[in-house]
């Protein structure tokens, strides 16, 4: 599977998180239930790269900067 | 403060033994903790009765909410992830947490592996917890199954089931409050706390200290945790909270992906600037046509000024030396003065006078204006009057704005709408140098600049809020404001309002560049979770409509007071002359615009509206016009948002965009006034 970070992904991508920025954002991803390892569902790609992603019941938007920061792995269907 | 210990469960209780003995004994401070939007203020709203002490604001419950439970102190919070130090909202949610007796953590139970963060945290901080599984109703629909038992054992706090709404589940609030009791610590973290908790340090503030709260360390001048250290206890209760949910959660249907059309739209600009213009559209029919033509039309002429302004007035005028000129509208709609009245000793004295006067002016279509000879009667009830003006302005003329605008928002809040756009427009908003979130003060700024001046709190960073205060001043024209304009502007074509807008968002966009620029330090990025989208109770707008519009008057009010004073005693003293004689110049030269429209802009700094509306009688070609009003908006914002604007942003940066103001006003409508008048 292709090394990549979540601003790439696809609306409908299913997604690994391999390595989160560090840092305060780091505990506020993991407090919200973003954390490495994690597989999430992309259900919206905006244009300019905001991502919307879901991870069971909850979705969460991630801002461009945010999003490009963080490392993935991309896949077409769920693993 | 007032107080209100007949809450509803009071009521149904009688007997209850236990807490009532608690009564005379020890007071406990109980503090609902929990995530953005789980139902907290519902709790809160029931279990305090009636409300007591409030100061709430769109997106941000920055202030705390205080009330009584029985005989205990209950507090509301703002909602949190996780306690911490990240935002301003997180510091007063912490401060309150770590001086509580019990929480009650309320707790979505659609969301659990995210909820239950927070949760584990506060049990591993060793506060006495009982939660509150709440949206247990949707639980149900959506066929998931959520083993409460098997919850409480893996917490070792008890579970309630709860559905807030409907006030299910809430007969056992009371067995919340007494069967809350610390829980199950994660093991690992107990060997490294006995050693900080041996220096006789709460194990809640021991724990906080160790996730890196540095203010909490100096408090107890302990070396604070690093961000290595915080990121391994915030990865193991993850794990421990992905462990717990994957025990007792289980979901009937196949992986429940409820689809939501709304939510979906409204991200995707395509679709979600469509649906931002119809939300557009019909909050300008509520609030610009509904509330602030004929509403405030009302409150304000009718009770403001004929009723309650004519009566103090008039009752004043009795007993000291007043002229009163009755105007009225000719059949053009300019003012004309049908008569003035004299009475240089009081209308006491002069009885024929006086009830000729009262005949006349109960005429209707008739107005009164009363210039008292004396210093204080003008202080207080002249045209700037402290007590005349201020009670009509605030009550008759910017309450009923407020209340429409607070129903506005928490119907946008309660929708789950705000969050999606703010995600829409978050790319826009990063050329600026902010993130999506800025979306909401901005919105709110079209109604009331004091009101979206406190709600710069919610952004992340003092440079955000830097950056959204001056937008916010500069160039954002609040409702009253708005619907001058809009009446100075009709029937003068397409050309002006074209022009007004070029002219306004070009300022706009060198404003927020120049100060993204500018401005040392980073902005945050957006990371906003989405809450479900759904059709907001009725009941729940309006208590939170009340609550805040009560909050914001006693924020709001005294302040402008203050202002009213201040300007009724440059009138008095004669220094509002001068100053219009000191611009004068500045307006007839540089503006091209005639002399009084100077006053204008002294009234202007009083109240925004005020200052267009000045323009009105004034006999102005549409060039004119379009450049008066340019330079109204582009102006210093009202006093009372000047003020709010001065204890958000204190005293440095506050006069500096005030002062900026006032020059980007001269320049711009200058510049444009020479082009093209
Ligand atoms: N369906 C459902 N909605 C709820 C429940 N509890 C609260 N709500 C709604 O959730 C929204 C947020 O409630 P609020 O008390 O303002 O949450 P707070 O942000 O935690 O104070 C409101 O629209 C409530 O009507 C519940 O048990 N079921
Ligand atoms: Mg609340």
């Amino acid at each position: 599977m292709p090394n990549s970070t979540l601003d790439k992904s696809r609306k409908g991508n299913f997604i690994t998180v391999v390595k989160l920025p560090g840092g305060e954002i780091k505990s506020q991803l993991i407090r919200l239930g973003i954390s490495e390892g994690d597989t999430l569902k992309c259900i919206e790609r905006l244009p300019g790269g905001t991502i919307v992603v879901r991870k069971n019941r909850q979705e969460i938007a991630l801002g461009f900067d945010l999003a490009k920061k963080i490392h993935v792995t991309l896949s077409e269907k769920h693993s | 403060m007032k107080e209100d210990n007949v809450s509803r469960s009071d009521k149904k209780n009688t007997g209850s033994a236990p807490l009532s003995s608690e009564r005379q004994t020890s007071p406990q401070k109980i503090v609902l903790v929990g995530n953005p939007n789980v139902g907290k203020s519902c709790f809160f709203n029931y279990m305090s009765g009636m409300y007591v002490d409030v100061s709430n604001f769109p997106g941000t419950t920055v202030s705390i909410t205080k009330g009584k439970y029985h005989n205990n102190d209950l507090f509301d919070t703002p909602g949190i992830y996780g306690v911490g130090s990240f935002n301003d909202e997180e510091k007063v949610a912490r401060d309150i947490i770590l001086s509580g007796d019990i929480i009650l953590n309320v707790v979505n139970a659609l969301n659990l592996d995210r909820d239950l963060f927070l949760t584990l945290q506060l049990i591993d901080m060793g506060k006495k917890v009982s939660v509150l599984l709440n949206f247990c109703d949707e639980l149900k629909k959506q066929k998931i199954k959520i083993d409460t038992k098997k919850l409480s054992g893996l917490l070792g706090v008890e579970v309630f089931e709860t559905t807030a709404v409907d006030n299910a589940g809430f007969d056992k609030l009371e067995d919340a409050v007494k069967m809350a009791r610390t829980g199950k610590q994660a093991l690992e973290l107990q060997s490294i706390l006995n050693h900080v908790i041996e220096k006789s340090v709460p194990q809640s503030d021991a724990l906080l200290i160790l996730e890196g709260n540095e203010s909490i360390a100096e408090k107890y001048t302990r070396p604070c945790g690093t961000a290595d250290e915080r990121e391994k206890i915030y990865i193991g209760r993850r794990n421990r909270v992905n462990d717990i949910v994957d025990q007792i959660e289980y979901e009937d249907s196949k992986k429940g992906e409820i689809f939501n059309l709304f939510g979906r739209y409204s991200l995707q600009p395509a679709t979600g600037i469509p649906i931002l213009l119809v939300m557009f559209a019909l909050v300008y029919l509520f609030i610009g046509e509904f509330i602030s033509q004929r509403v405030v039309n009302f409150t304000e002429n009718t009770i403001g000024k004929n009723l309650f302004e004519y009566n103090v007035k008039s009752f004043v005028g009795n007993y000291t030396p007043v002229d009163i000129k009755l105007i009225s509208k000719d059949n053009t709609g300019n003012d004309v003065i049908i008569k003035t009245f004299q009475f240089p000793s009081g209308m006491d004295d002069d009885q024929s006078l006086k009830n000729e006067f009262r005949v006349m002016s109960k005429k209707p279509g008739v107005q009164c204006d009363f210039i008292f000879h004396n210093a204080l009667p003008q202080l207080f009830f002249g045209e700037f009057g402290v007590i005349t003006m201020t009670v009509t302005y605030l009550l008759f003329l910017l309450l009923p704005l407020v209340i429409g605008f607070y129903i506005v928002m928490a119907f946008l809040e309660d929708s789950g709408y705000l969050p999606r756009l703010a995600t829409m427009l978050d790319r826009a908003f990063n050329k600026v140098g902010l993130n999506g979130r800025a979306v909401i003060p901005i919105m709110l700024g079209f109604g009331c600049i004091t009101m979206a001046n406190i709600t710069t709190r919610l952004l992340g960073t003092e440079r955000e809020k830097s950056i959204v205060t001056a937008i916010l001043q500069f160039v954002i024209p609040c409702s009253a404001q708005l619907a001058v304009i809009a009446a100075l502007l009709s029937g003068a074509g397409i050309g002006p309002i074209i022009l007004y807008i070029s002219v306004i968002f070009t300022v706009l966009i060198v404003l927020s560049t120049t100060l993204n620029k500018m401005l040392p330090g980073e902005s945050s990025p957006l990371l906003i979770d989405l809450p479900m989208v759904r059709i907001p109770r009725m009941s729940n707008v309006l208590k939170k409509t009340y609550f805040r519009s009560v909050g914001f008057m006693k924020e709001a009010g005294f302040w402008f007071f203050i202002g009213a004073l201040g300007v009724g005693l440059m009138q008095i003293t004669g220094l509002l002359t001068v100053w219009q004689n000191a611009i004068s110049p500045l307006t007839t030269v540089w503006l091209k615009l005639p002399k009084e429209a100077a006053n204008a802009f002294v009234m202007g700094m009083v109240r925004r509206d005020f200052g267009a509306a000045g323009l009105f009688h004034m006999n102005l070609t549409v060039m004119q016009k379009t450049v008066a009003i340019i330079t109204i908006t582009l102006f210093v914002p009202c006093i009372a948002a000047f003020v709010v604007m001065l204890k958000e942003r204190g005293w440095k940066e506050g006069m500096i965009i005030w002062f900026s103001t006032w020059i980007t006003a001269f320049i711009i409508g200058g510049i444009v006034a020479q082009i093209v008048i």
